[in-house]
C-alpha cells in the first residue's frame, strides 16, 4: 500500500464503516463487529505510515482542489501522526467498551451512536493528517457537526440545553474567529500550507500578531481555554464511551492538536518568541490550568470533575505551545498522547462504575473499590499518569514542559506546573482512596438489604473491564517507549 | 442552424407553451407539457453559457431588425448564468410541483397554475437574457403579473393580501424602472444597454441621468426586497403555495438583483457607479442591515417559511454587500452566492413543501419529531440549514469565504465580522427547527406521518445535493462568477 493510499484509507475507512454500520444496524453483534473489523483496519492503516514518517517522510494527498489555491489536502507530519495513531488505536479499545457499556445500560439508538462515532473518526483523521489550515478547518467542523448527535444522544430537555452549549460555543468560535483568522492569514500570506518555521514571518508584526493569535487560539474553541471551556462539562451528558474516547480524546485533542499546529506551522514557534505576544496566552493557560484545576476539587459527580480535569490537562498542552520553545513544543505535543492514555482510562472507570452501579456521584462510592478492584486500580494506575508520576507515561510530558519553562526561565510557570500536579493529586487520588480504604456506606436502615454483600468482587461486564485494564497496561508502556513517541516527534522542532 | 437561434428560442419555446397550457385543461396534461418545456430551456440555457464561455459575447437580433433600433438579445458569461440558473430551478420544481400542487391547489385550477407558472419563467428568462432596456422592463411585468397569480392560488385566504400587497409594491417597483428607462431614453434616444453604455459617459454630470439611476435602483431594490423595501417579500413567500415559494424565492429575486448588477455595471458602468454617487457609502449600510435586522427577526419566527423568508431578506444583503463593495472579489462574492443561495433555499423551500404535504402544516410546533417519521425531509432541511449557515464543505462556506475575503481585501474589518456575526445569527435559527424535529418526540396523538413521496423527494435533494457538490468543487460557480465580475469590472474576461 503507498502511502498516499494509506492517507485517503485513512478517512475513508471509517466513512465506509459508518455506511456498513447503518446497514448492519437491525442485527447488533454484525453491526458492533463492523465497528470493531473498520477500528482495527484503520489503526493498520494509520500504522502502516509510521515508518515512513519515522525515517522522515512527508506523505502526500491531495483529494480536490476546493478553491483556486486551496486544495484539501493531506501531509503526515509527525505531530499528526501520533494524534491519529492515538485516536485510531483508542478506538479499537473503545469499540469494545462501548459494547458493554451501551448493552450493560440499554441504551436507545445504539445504530445512529456508531454511525456517528465512525463519522466522528474520520473526522478527525482528516484533522490529524491535514496539509493545509482549510482542510484542518473543513474536518474540525465536521467533528463537530458529527459529534453533536452523539452529545444529544440521550434526547431529553438535559441533552438538549448541552447541545446548545455545546454547538454554539464549538460552531461560534470557530466561525465567528477562527475562520476570520483563517482568512488574514491567506490575505496575508497567500498561503495556507502549513509549512516547518511557519508562514507569517515578516507578514504581519507587532501587536498584530498578538491579535491574530488570539482570534487563532479563542478560535478553536475545542482546545477549551478558559472562559471558552462550557461545553466541555456540558458534553458530559452524552453516553460514557463518548466522553471516553471523543472528549478525552479526539475532539479535545484535536483542538490542541490544532493549536500546536498553528503554533509551530502557521506561526513558527521562533516567529512566535520573537514577536513577544505568546506572553499573553501563556498566562491564560496557566490560569486555564489552575482555575480548572480548582474547579475539579469542588465537583462532587465524577464525570465533571474528569472534564474540569480534562480542561485543566489540555491547558497543558497550551502552555507548551505559548512557551514556544523546543521543549515546550515537545512537551505539549506528548501531553496529547500521554493524557489520551491516562483519561481515557479514568473516563472507562466511570463508566464501569456506572454500569455496575449505576452511582454517578464520589460521595457514593465508598467501599466500591473492594468490589470492582480492577476498575479502581486502572484508575489509580490512570490517576497517577495524570498527575505525573513515574513509572507512568504522563511524567515524560510534564518532564519536558518543565524543562520548556525553566529553558525560556519562566520560573512562575514551573511552580504552576507543580502546584497543578498537587492539585491533580488533591482531586483525583481521593476517588481511588474512598473507593479502596473507607467502608462501604452502612445506613443503618433502609438501604442495608441492598448493600452489596462482603467479599464478592462485582465488576461491570467484561466487555467494559478489559478495555480499561488495556490502557491502564497502555500508560505503564508509554513511560517505558517514550523514546520513540521522543523520536518521532523530535522533526518538529529541528532548526 | 437551431442552435443559432438558442436565444430567441429560450424564449420563445415557455412563452408558446404557456396558453397551451391552459388550452389542454386537463391538469396532469398541462403538468407534462411544462415539465417537457422547463427541460428543453434548461438543455438550452446550458447550451448557451457552455457558447458563451467558449466564444465569447453572443448577440442575437431579434426578427433580424439590427442593434440600436431592433430587440438586441445579448449573452454574456452574467446573464448566461442567471439563464442558467434560472432554467436550472424551473426544470426541477415542475416535477415537484404534480404532488405539492396536487395538494394545494383545487384540480380546476391547475392548468392555469402551470400557464403563470411557464409565463413566470418565460419574464424571468427574459430580463435575463435581453440586451435591452424596455424589452427588460415588459419581461419583468410579465414575470411579475403571473407571480401575483402563483402568489394568490395559495390555500390560506392571507395569499390574497399577501399577493395585493405584492402587487402594489411590485407594481411601484416596476414603475420607477420604467421612469428610470424612460429618462436614459429622453437623454440618449436609445434604449439598447450596449448603446446606453458608449452614449451616457460623454454626457458628463447630468442630473437627469442622476435622477434616471436613482430611480431605477430604487425600482430593482423594491423587486429584489433590499431592507427596508423588503415589508412584501414574507407574506409573499409565507402564503404562496410551496412549489411556488420554491421557485420564487430560488429565481425572483436573483433575477431583481441581475437587473441592479446589468445597470450598475454595464450601462452606467463601473466608474459612474464608483465616482457620482458613492452608492458604495448606500448600498453597504443598507446591506449590513438586511443581515442583521433580517436574521434576528427570523429566530423569533413559528412560521418556518416565514423564518426561510426573512433568511431569504438577509441572503440578499450578503449578495448587495458583495456587489456594493465594487471589487472583483466583491462582485464574485455577490454573483457565486446568487447562484449558491438559489440552490440552498430553493432546496429549503421544497424541503418544507414536503412537510407541509405529510404534516398540514409548517409551524415550529407541528415539526416535533419529523426526524423520525420524514427522515429524509429534515435531513435534507439540516444540509440546507447547514449551507445557509455557511459550514465547510457547503455552497454557502464558499458564499461567505469571498465575502469575508473581499471586505478583507478593503481592510473592513467590520464588514468581514459582520458577516461572520450574520452566520451566527443564522446558527441559531436554522438549530431550532434541528431541535424540535430531532429532539422532541412528537406529541402524543398526534396523525402518523410518512415520509413524502419520491418525485418530491428527489427535487429537493437534486437542489440540496447541489448546494453540497458546489461547495466541494467550486470551479464552474467560482469560474464563471469571476470571469462574469471581471466582465462587469469593465476588463477582458
Amino acid at each position: 500500500m503507498t502511502p498516499a493510499a494509506a492517507i485517503l484509507l485513512s478517512v475513508f475507512i471509517p466513512l465506509a464503516g459508518a455506511v456498513l454500520i447503518a446497514i448492519s444496524g437491525r442485527w447488533p453483534n454484525l453491526r458492533e463487529g463492523v465497528t470493531i473489523v473498520t477500528a482495527t483496519l484503520l489503526f493498520l492503516a494509520v500504522a502502516s505510515l509510521v515508518s515512513t514518517v519515522f525515517a522522515g517522510g512527508r506523505p502526500q494527498a491531495t483529494l480536490i482542489e476546493m478553491l483556486p489555491g486551496l486544495p484539501l489536502f493531506f501531509e503526515v507530519e509527525p505531530l499528526g501522526m501520533l494524534f491519529a495513531l492515538v485516536a485510531s488505536g483508542l478506538w479499537i479499545a473503545n469499540s469494545v467498551y462501548s459494547i458493554g457499556y451501551m448493552r450493560g445500560n440499554n441504551e436507545a439508538n445504539q445504530t445512529r451512536f456508531y454511525v456517528c462515532f465512525a463519522l466522528a473518526l474520520a473526522s478527525t483523521m482528516g484533522i490529524a493528517f491535514a496539509g493545509n489550515m482549510m482542510t484542518l478547518f473543513v474536518f474540525y467542523e465536521a467533528l463537530t457537526l458529527t459529534t453533536y448527535p452523539l452529545v444529544t444522544h440521550k434526547g431529553t430537555p438535559e441533552a438538549m440545553r448541552a447541545g446548545r452549549t455545546y454547538l454554539g460555543i464549538l460552531l461560534g468560535s470557530s466561525i465567528g474567529l477562527q475562520l476570520l483568522a483563517i482568512l488574514w492569514t491567506w490575505q496575508i500570506a497567500g498561503t495556507l500550507d502549513f509549512t516547518a518555521g511557519g508562514i507569517l514571518t515578516g507578514k504581519v508584526s507587532g501587536p498584530m500578531v498578538g491579535v491574530l493569535l488570539l482570534l487563532y487560539m479563542y478560535g478553536i474553541g475545542k482546545a477549551a481555554l478558559m472562559p471558552l471551556h462550557r461545553w466541555l462539562p456540558a458534553a458530559m451528558v452524552a453516553p460514557t464511551p463518548v466522553s471516553a474516547l471523543l472528549h478525552a480524546v479526539a475532539v479535545v485533542k484535536a483542538g490542541v492538536f490544532t493549536v500546536m499546529k498553528v503554533v509551530v506551522y502557521i506561526f513558527g514557534i521562533d516567529f512566535l518568541r520573537d514577536s513577544g505576544q505568546n506572553q499573553w496566552l501563556l498566562y491564560i493557560a496557566a490560569a486555564t490550568l489552575l482555575i480548572a484545576s480548582l474547579v475539579a476539587l469542588t465537583k462532587d459527580n465524577l464525570k465533571a470533575r474528569l472534564a474540569y480535569s480534562t480542561i485543566s490537562q489540555l491547558a497543558y498542552v497550551v502552555l507548551g505551545a505559548a512557551l514556544a520553545t523546543r521543549w515546550g513544543v515537545i512537551g505539549g505535543s506528548m501531553q496529547i498522547a500521554m493524557h489520551a492514555m491516562g483519561k481515557i482510562t479514568l473516563f472507562f472507570c466511570a463508566g464501569a462504575i456506572y454500569t455496575a452501579t449505576h452511582k454517578t456521584e464520589i460521595s457514593e462510592m465508598t467501599g466500591l473499590g473492594r468490589l470492582m478492584p480492577f476498575t479502581f486500580g486502572a484508575f489509580l494506575i490512570g490517576s497517577l499518569s495524570i498527575i505525573g508520576l513515574p513509572p507512568l507515561g504522563g511524567s515524560w510530558s510534564k518532564w519536558y514542559l518543565m524543562l520548556g519553562a525553566a529553558e525560556t526561565g519562566e520560573i512562575l510557570m514551573i511552580a504552576v506546573l507543580m502546584l497543578s500536579s498537587l492539585l491533580n493529586v488533591a482531586y483525583l487520588l481521593p476517588v481511588v482512596g474512598r473507593g479502596f480504604f473507607l467502608p462501604a456506606a452502612r445506613p443503618a436502615s433502609v438501604g442495608a438489604a441492598a448493600a452489596p454483600a462482603r467479599g464478592g468482587i462485582q465488576e461491570a461486564p467484561l466487555f467494559c473491564v478489559v478495555p480499561l485494564c488495556m490502557t491502564a497496561f497502555g500508560c505503564v508502556l508509554l513511560f517505558f517507549f517514550a523514546d520513540s513517541v521522543f523520536r518521532l516527534l523530535e522533526p518538529i522542532v529541528q532548526p | 442552424m437551431i442552435a443559432a437561434h438558442l436565444p430567441a428560442l429560450q424564449i420563445v419555446v415557455p412563452l408558446l407553451a404557456a396558453p397551451l397550457c391552459l388550452l389542454l385543461r386537463r391538469g396532469a396534461l398541462a403538468w407534462g407539457l411544462a415539465l417537457v418545456v422547463s427541460w428543453a430551456t434548461l438543455a438550452m440555457s446550458a447550451m448557451l453559457l457552455s457558447q458563451v464561455l467558449q466564444d465569447g459575447v453572443i448577440s442575437y437580433a431579434l426578427g433580424d431588425w439590427a442593434a440600436p433600433w431592433g430587440i438586441e438579445y445579448r449573452v454574456d458569461s452574467v446573464n448566461a448564468f442567471v439563464l442558467l440558473i434560472v432554467a436550472a430551478v424551473g426544470a426541477v420544481i415542475l416535477p415537484y410541483a404534480r404532488r405539492s400542487v396536487a395538494h394545494e391547489i383545487p384540480a380546476e385550477q391547475h392548468s392555469a397554475f402551470y400557464t403563470a407558472f411557464l409565463l413566470c419563467l418565460t419574464g424571468l428568462l427574459g430580463v435575463a437574457i435581453t440586451g435591452d432596456a424596455f424589452n427588460l422592463f415588459v419581461f419583468l411585468e410579465i414575470s411579475s403579473l403571473s407571480s401575483y397569480v402563483l402568489i394568490a392560488l395559495g390555500r390560506d385566504r392571507r395569499a390574497l393580501t399577501a399577493a395585493f400587497q405584492y402587487l402594489v409594491m411590485g407594481t411601484i417597483g416596476a414603475t420607477f424602472i420604467v421612469i428610470g428607462i424612460g429618462l436614459l431614453y429622453m437623454v440618449t434616444g436609445t434604449l439598447n444597454m450596449a448603446d446606453l453604455a458608449l452614449r451616457l459617459p460623454p454626457l458628463g454630470p447630468n442630473r437627469t441621468v442622476l435622477v434616471a439611476f436613482a430611480f431605477l435602483t430604487v425600482g430593482a431594490s423594491l423587486k429584489l426586497a433590499l431592507f427596508p423595501l423588503h415589508i412584501w417579500l414574507p407574506n409573499a413567500y409565507t402564503y404562496a403555495p410551496s412549489a411556488v415559494t420554491g421557485f420564487l424565492a430560488a429565481t425572483a429575486t436573483k433575477v431583481a438583483v441581475y437587473i441592479l448588477l446589468r445597470f450598475f455595471f454595464t450601462v452606467f458602468g463601473f466608474s459612474f457607479y464608483i465616482g457620482a454617487l458613492t452608492l458604495q457609502n448606500l448600498l453597504i449600510p443598507l446591506a449590513v442591515l438586511a443581515v442583521l435586522v433580517c436574521s434576528t427577526v427570523a429566530i423569533f419566527q413559528d412560521n418556518i417559511k416565514r423564518m426561510l423568508a426573512y433568511s431569504s431578506l438577509a441572503q440578499i444583503g450578503y449578495m448587495i454587500l458583495g456587489i456594493g463593495m465594487a471589487t472583483p472579489t466583491g462582485l464574485t462574492a455577490g454573483i457565486v452566492h446568487l447562484f449558491n443561495h438559489a440552490m440552498m433555499k430553493g432546496g429549503l423551500f421544497l424541503a418544507l413543501g414536503c412537510v407541509a404535504l405529510r404534516v398540514g402544516s409548517v409551524r415550529l410546533e407541528s415539526m416535533q419529531g419529523l426526524g423520525r417519521t420524514m427522515p429524509w425531509t429534515m435531513f435534507a432541511f439540516v444540509l440546507g440549514g447547514l449551507s445557509l449557515i455557511g459550514v465547510p464543505l457547503t455552497a454557502g462556506f464558499i458564499s461567505k469565504w469571498y465575502l469575508v475575503q473581499a471586505a478583507l481585501e478593503q481592510d473592513s474589518w467590520m464588514l468581514a465580522i459582520l458577516v461572520l456575526v450574520g452566520s451566527l445569527l443564522s446558527i441559531i435559527y436554522v438549530w431550532r427547527v434541528v431541535e424540535v424535529a430531532y429532539l422532541r418526540p412528537a406529541p402524543p396523538g398526534a396523525a402518523a406521518v410518512r415520509e413524502a413521496p419520491l418525485s418530491m423527494l428527489i427535487p429537493t435533494w437534486v437542489l440540496i445535493g447541489a448546494s453540497i457538490y458546489f461547495g466541494i468543487d467550486t470551479s464552474l460557480t467560482v469560474g464563471v462568477a469571476r470571469q462574469a465580475a471581471i466582465m462587469l469590472m469593465g476588463g477582458t474576461p
